[in-house]
């Protein structure tokens, strides 16, 4: 039976992943509720940024894990083009939109924390408008995805594109910071101030911890689901064949 | 080798009897410019700053809304499964099918850039420069536009999906390209922008083949 | 009382900082809400469907017994 092979390892997947996953989500809450102790209560304001400088502690891990959602994203596709493991698509496709809503975040809090800091809503610096670029990567894999009736076609499809989009991402990133420096050559702004306080490292490291338990949790339960769905269609083509194969009672 | 520049003069056949893409092609180029003018002011300084960024911006959208000619109309009618089961390696399909779009639409925005360089009020001495950067860019504006449309080649209207995919893949060209036209109009040597340019397009003469050969066998199946 | 303010006002950047945390958690929060849902959604579907095949079965089998 082809469908043997396709299961056979998502169970022990499922196991070892549903055995984690309560302590996975303890560890996300117990994160985030240090680093929002620490960071909104227990941490000093910048001397020069003030009280907005917390919006770091949201803005910093939603930005990097944005970018290293992409690179799980990509190795996943890698996998599932070379050596053809059934998991492997699945983890790609159950990430994109965890890494979606991250660079929605960094977008955000990003204008959100340029406003008081730069005075202005948005502006064209380098990491934020890799950022958007990185977005739009995002919602074009998730609708490639969408594109396509056939399951299989629509995996391998993904997989080219994630691989196609991380072997640009380093160009568009060179490309942006080029841009960048050759239209405002006047001042260099680094979206996490020139330096961190050692102060404010603990509560953005607890934070960091949080957002990647909440990538770790968020993508088991998609994956769980994604399992679920393959396992209905496969009954529902069963089915469909079952009762074209026996004859109709009178 | 014959068969590659076999399919080449078959597109380019096949593009000339439906000779209504190429002009369309040309015509979307510069009408698109031409609206720029009439939506910011015909005031020349101003246009002139815009000029290199307009040209490329469209050259990007007029390319893109012609990649649905590489592959489309031969996976339709069937011809693309007879093609892949020729002799030709399927890299070379695709290679040689983005070289005949390149000849039918990119090599026209060559022709055509100094016309609109006119029209955008660009400064004289970067003329030469941006006919230089087309010439770099288009092809490569090609070949990558030919991965997304093997991609999407079996997605029902799959146009406007087309377009998100590949704009984002198209930006380091668009930043190149209009950084040599902004440095010559400046009167500083464009020699850096050129280079990138060219290596980009080194870059995608090997990439595009590859994934397109990828993403045509996943669909032809 | 007055230390709940000043917090609350955040060094005067309250209208900064309580948006970038809300909206952090309402997109977080609403996609993790989301993805237990839709699973918790498909298992049902799963278990009605795989009851359904297990129904049958057992008819099939009644009915074949039935005939032997």
């Amino acid at each position: 039976m082809p469908t043997m092979h396709r299961f056979a390892n998502p169970a022990r997947f499922v196991r070892i992943s549903s055995a984690l996953l309560p302590w996975l989500t303890v560890a996300m809450v117990g994160f985030f509720g240090a680093g929002l102790y620490f960071g909104l209560f227990n941490s000093p304001p910048d001397y020069q940024q003030g009280d907005s400088v917390r919006i770091m502690y949201v803005h910093v891990p939603a930005a990097t894990l944005a970018s290293g959602v992409y690179v799980v994203m990509a190795v996943a596709s890698a996998v599932a083009l070379i050596w053809r493991h059934p998991l492997a698509d699945v983890a790609a496709k159950s990430s994109a939109p965890i890494g979606a809503v991250f660079t929605l975040i960094a977008l955000v809090t990003g204008a959100l924390w340029g406003q008081p800091t730069w005075g202005t809503w948005w502006v064209w610096d380098a990491r934020l408008t890799s950022v958007l670029i990185m977005l739009f990567l995002y919602l074009g894999y998730m609708g490639l995805w969408q594109a396509f009736d056939d399951e299989r076609r629509a995996a391998r499809a993904a997989a080219i594109l994630a691989l196609v989009g991380a072997v640009n991402l380093p160009i568009i990133r060179f490309s942006v910071d080029w841009w960048n420096t050759l239209h405002q050559p006047a001042s260099i702004i680094r979206a996490d101030g020139p330096t961190i306080h050692p102060d404010l490292l603990m509560p953005l490291g607890l934070m960091w911890g949080g957002f990647l338990c909440f990538f770790a949790v968020v993508l088991i339960v998609r994956m769980h689901r994604e399992i679920v769905l393959r396992r209905i269609q496969a009954l529902q083509t069963l089915q469909f064949e079952t009762a074209a194969a026996v004859p109709q009672e009178a | 080798m014959l068969e590659f520049w076999a399919l080449v003069r078959r597109d380019l056949l096949l593009a000339r009897r439906q000779g209504s893409a190429t002009t369309s092609v040309a015509v979307f180029f510069v009408l698109t410019v031409t609206l720029f003018p009439l939506g910011i002011g015909p005031e020349s300084s101003l246009l002139a700053r815009v000029a290199g960024g307009v040209i490329w911006v469209a050259a990007l959208l007029a390319t893109m809304l012609s990649l649905d000619r590489v592959y489309q109309s031969d996976f339709e009618d069937g011809s693309l499964d007879l093609i892949a089961l020729g002799p030709l390696p399927l890299e070379l399909v695709a290679l040689a099918k983005t070289f005949a779009h390149w000849l039918v639409t990119g090599l026209l925005l060559v022709v055509l850039s100094p016309v609109l360089g006119i029209l955008m009020q660009l400064d004289s001495a970067a003329f030469g420069t941006l006919v230089v950067a087309m010439a770099l860019g288009t092809p490569a504006l090609s070949l990558i536009g030919g991965i997304g449309a093997a991609l999407t080649v079996s997605v029902k209207r799959g146009g406007v999906l087309l377009s998100l995919l590949i704009l984002p893949l198209y930006i380091p060209v668009l930043i190149f390209g209009v950084g040599a036209v902004d440095a010559a109009a400046d009167g500083i040597t464009a020699r850096p922008h050129l280079l990138m340019l060219g290596a980009i397009l080194l870059f995608s003469l090997v990439l595009s083949p590859v994934a397109s050969a990828l993403a045509l066998r996943l669909n032809l199946e | 009382m007055d230390t709940i303010r000043t917090f609350f006002d955040m060094g005067g950047y309250a209208a900064f900082v309580w948006p970038a945390f809300v909206v952090t958690a309402v997109l977080m929060g609403g996609l993790f809400a989301w993805s237990r849902h839709a699973l918790r959604a498909d298992r049902r579907t799963l278990d009605l469907l795989q009851q359904a095949r297990r129904d049958m079965r057992s008819r099939a089998r009644g009915t074949a017994e039935g005939e032997a």
